[in-house]
């Protein structure tokens, strides 16, 4: 009679044994009927076929050790090959004894890329590892930096509106000060350097010899559009999501048209339309770099695809989010910044990063305009006729350094949906 | 019943609303409104659904636009004006129906955001001050919790408990207690009754008649945009003067 039982007092049962367990859960899942156990051993023996060829392939009759392609003939896998031009294929035509320059200036990248992975990160701290990352990275990459008065003028002007405009709120007056010193001095010194006041002066660190963008290629390469390209194509592509839902016709209209403009084309013709037609605008004598311009058409290609994902999200909030955040009395920034975005970013985690990802290899597409990334690299290691006949490695080889990249950025997307709604479930 | 006991007619107007009219598209949502609130008036607004009951608190903080009319909140008339809005808003607190808390932020959060940002209010003062108001609303050991953690009710209390950390002289209700479990009904009654016997200035939506028997100054009853018809609770009850008053209450008061 359980029934007569108080519910607190019946002691809870354990579950059936034969469901536990490794044995358990073999035979629940694996060998639960005639046609499941089947399956299982069919696909389990095609498994282990196509595995052992592989296997056989790359590692058991390879070659590691070959100095040139004909030794290599006949065996597996001639990984000799990488052997000989992973240097190259890393780092591309960079003077081959500074190639600890780029070495490092990957190191410095990843670095700054792990630490500002991690939330507790997520606060000034982030600007300081950036800032320290991004200097150190072109400083090898460049091996020397001018810094002219005008961009120190103007990072003085920038910051102290910033921090105006975010900490008004919270901020003693001591540091309220200082914003307005900084606001003022940045003000003034553009005025007076654009008058022809102050010379045009600039910081020279020049601690290595200078190596110009043409000759940069492979892993670094690839890092810096990457990261950069994102870097700067999210809060582009937050603020066109947002021009996107004003209220104002105008700002809507030219976010709409940008991002059906750019969303329209394949991102090869905006790359040529970079390199080859925009020079012919540019008044004679002026240029810019090659590589800056690929970079500016990916950051704009990146930002209004990343404006629709996070679009996505903005429309995905309740109305009354936003109805509360107004019956406060909060103002258009605050309720953005506080309210509206941090949720809406929350919702678009998977998918923000899956165009991350996606760029993350678009960005081997300078190719076509005659940047070496890692892709390019790994193409042109290649052309040596001593080697030739070995695609398959390289580009396995290039696969597999791709794949490591874009592997844990889809981790860190699982940890980051995991972390940010940790206390929001129920 | 001592709120109303004070002779209203001496206490200054907090509220006007002249010949206030509004359109959702041809649809004419609010018909010639005219609404005078007292200082420390309790207001209870009912009448069937698609009736502008809510539409009409609404427009006090502009939540939605009026087209036609005046609309005078603490002196300030209403416009397109960003800085009148956001000064009418600070004077004025909220509920919603479906609560409208924001669920990435604790309770002490959601209650502290307005004071620290709106207000300025030092971080340490605005904990403070919420903390006491989640005491009062007799919730203060869910202050760490999200909101997703607690149920209805508690929710209701904590956004009732969000629009008081802003101190504000006006609290407008809209339909608060419509999207909670029966059983849950009463503990936000409780703290929405606790809140009128202090003197706040309230309106609210609702079909609650036992709170309006219990507080309210004036019951008005809408219908199709237009007050009806707006008399003292007990009148309003024991003598409806209009056919449409007299449908409406028999239909809910039989449910109820």
């Amino acid at each position: 009679m359980t029934d007569a039982m108080p519910v607190g007092d019946r002691k809870p049962l354990a579950p059936p044994v034969d469901e536990t367990g490794p044995l358990g859960w073999a035979r629940k899942n694996l060998f639960s009927s005639w046609g499941n156990g089947i399956t299982t051993v069919v696909l389990i023996a095609f498994v282990v076929w196509v595995l052992s060829w592989f296997l056989e392939w790359a590692l058991f009759t390879a070659n590691f050790t070959a100095s040139t392609g004909a030794e290599c003939r006949g065996g597996g896998a001639c990984w000799a090959l990488i052997r000989e031009k992973f240097r190259y294929i890393f780092f591309g035509s960079f003077p081959y004894e500074q190639h600890w320059r780029p070495l490092f200036a990957v190191i410095t990248m990843l670095a700054m890329l792990v630490l500002s992975a991690d939330r507790r990160m997520w606060n000034w701290r982030l600007l300081v590892i950036w800032g320290v990352g991004s200097f150190v990275t072109f400083l090898l990459m460049f091996g020397q930096i001018h810094i002219p008065l005008s961009l120190i003028l103007f990072v003085a002007l920038a910051g102290g509106g910033i921090g105006l405009t975010l900490r008004s709120a919270l901020a003693a007056p001591s540091e309220r000060m200082a914003y307005y010193a900084l606001v003022a001095i940045g003000a003034m010194g553009l005025v007076l350097r654009i008058v022809g006041v102050l010379p045009a002066w600039s910081i020279a660190i020049a601690p290595l010899s200078y190596v110009e963008t043409s000759l940069w290629g492979g892993l670094p390469v690839t890092l810096i559009l990457a990261t950069y390209g994102l870097a700067f194509a999210f809060p582009y592509g937050v603020l066109l999501a947002l021009g996107r839902r004003s209220n104002l016709p105008l700002i809507k209209g030219l976010c709409v048209g940008f991002i059906e403009l750019i969303r329209g084309v394949p991102l090869i013709s905006l790359l040529i339309m970079a390199s080859v037609m925009l020079p012919l605008f540019l008044p004679s004598g002026t240029t810019i770099d090659k590589f800056l311009r690929a970079q500016v058409a990916v950051i704009l290609f990146a930002g209004a695809y990343i404006a629709e994902v996070i679009r996505g999200g903005l429309q995905s909030l309740p109305k009354g989010q936003f109805e509360a955040a107004d019956a406060m009395g909060l103002n258009y920034p605050q309720k953005t910044l506080l309210i509206i975005l941090p949720q809406a970013l929350r919702v678009v985690i998977p998918p923000l990063i899956n165009t991350f990802i996606g760029f993350f290899k678009d960005t081997s597409l300078v190719l076509i305009i005659g940047i070496f990334d890692f892709l390019n690299t790994a193409n042109q290691a290649l052309v040596d006729p001593n080697w030739a006949g070995f695609p398959g490695e390289v580009y396995l080889f290039a696969a597999f350094v791709y794949f490591i990249f874009c592997y844990s950025m889809s981790r860190y997307s699982k940890y980051l949906e995991h972390e940010l709604n940790k206390g929001t479930r129920r | 019943m001592a709120a109303t006991a004070r002779d209203l007619s001496k206490v200054e107007s907090v509220i006007q609303l002249k010949g206030v009219n509004k359109w959702f598209g041809q649809f004419h949502v609010l018909t010639d409104i005219n609404l005078d609130v007292k200082e420390g008036e309790k207001i209870v607004i009912c009448g069937p659904s698609g009736s502008g009951k809510s539409t009409l608190i609404r427009c006090i903080n502009r939540l939605e636009e009026h087209q036609r009319g005046d609309i005078v909140v603490h002196g300030v008339t209403l416009s397109n004006d960003v800085k009148n809005i956001e000064a009418i808003r600070r004077e004025v607190g909220m509920v919603f129906q479906s609560f409208n808390l924001f669920p990435h932020l604790t309770i002490l959060d959601n209650l502290t955001l307005a004071p620290i940002w709106v207000k300025k209010t030092p971080k340490k003062e605005a904990e403070e001050i919420a903390m006491s108001l989640l005491t009062r609303v007799r919730i203060p050991e869910q202050a760490l919790k999200y909101p997703g953690q607690l149920s209805g009710g508690q929710q209701q209390r904590v956004a009732i408990a969000r629009a008081l950390c802003m101190r504000p002289k006006i609290m407008l209700f809209d339909e608060p207690t419509s999207a909670l479990d029966p059983e849950m009904v009463k503990e936000v009654l409780d703290v929405m009754i606790e809140l009128a016997r202090e003197g706040m200035t309230m309106l609210c939506v609702t079909h609650e008649m036992g709170f309006a028997r219990a507080v309210a100054d004036r019951v008005i009853f809408m219908d199709r945009g237009e007050i009806v018809e707006q008399n003292e609770p007990e009148e309003f009850f024991a003598n409806p003067r209009n056919e449409r008053t007299k449908l409406f209450l028999g239909q809910i008061l039989h449910n109820h």
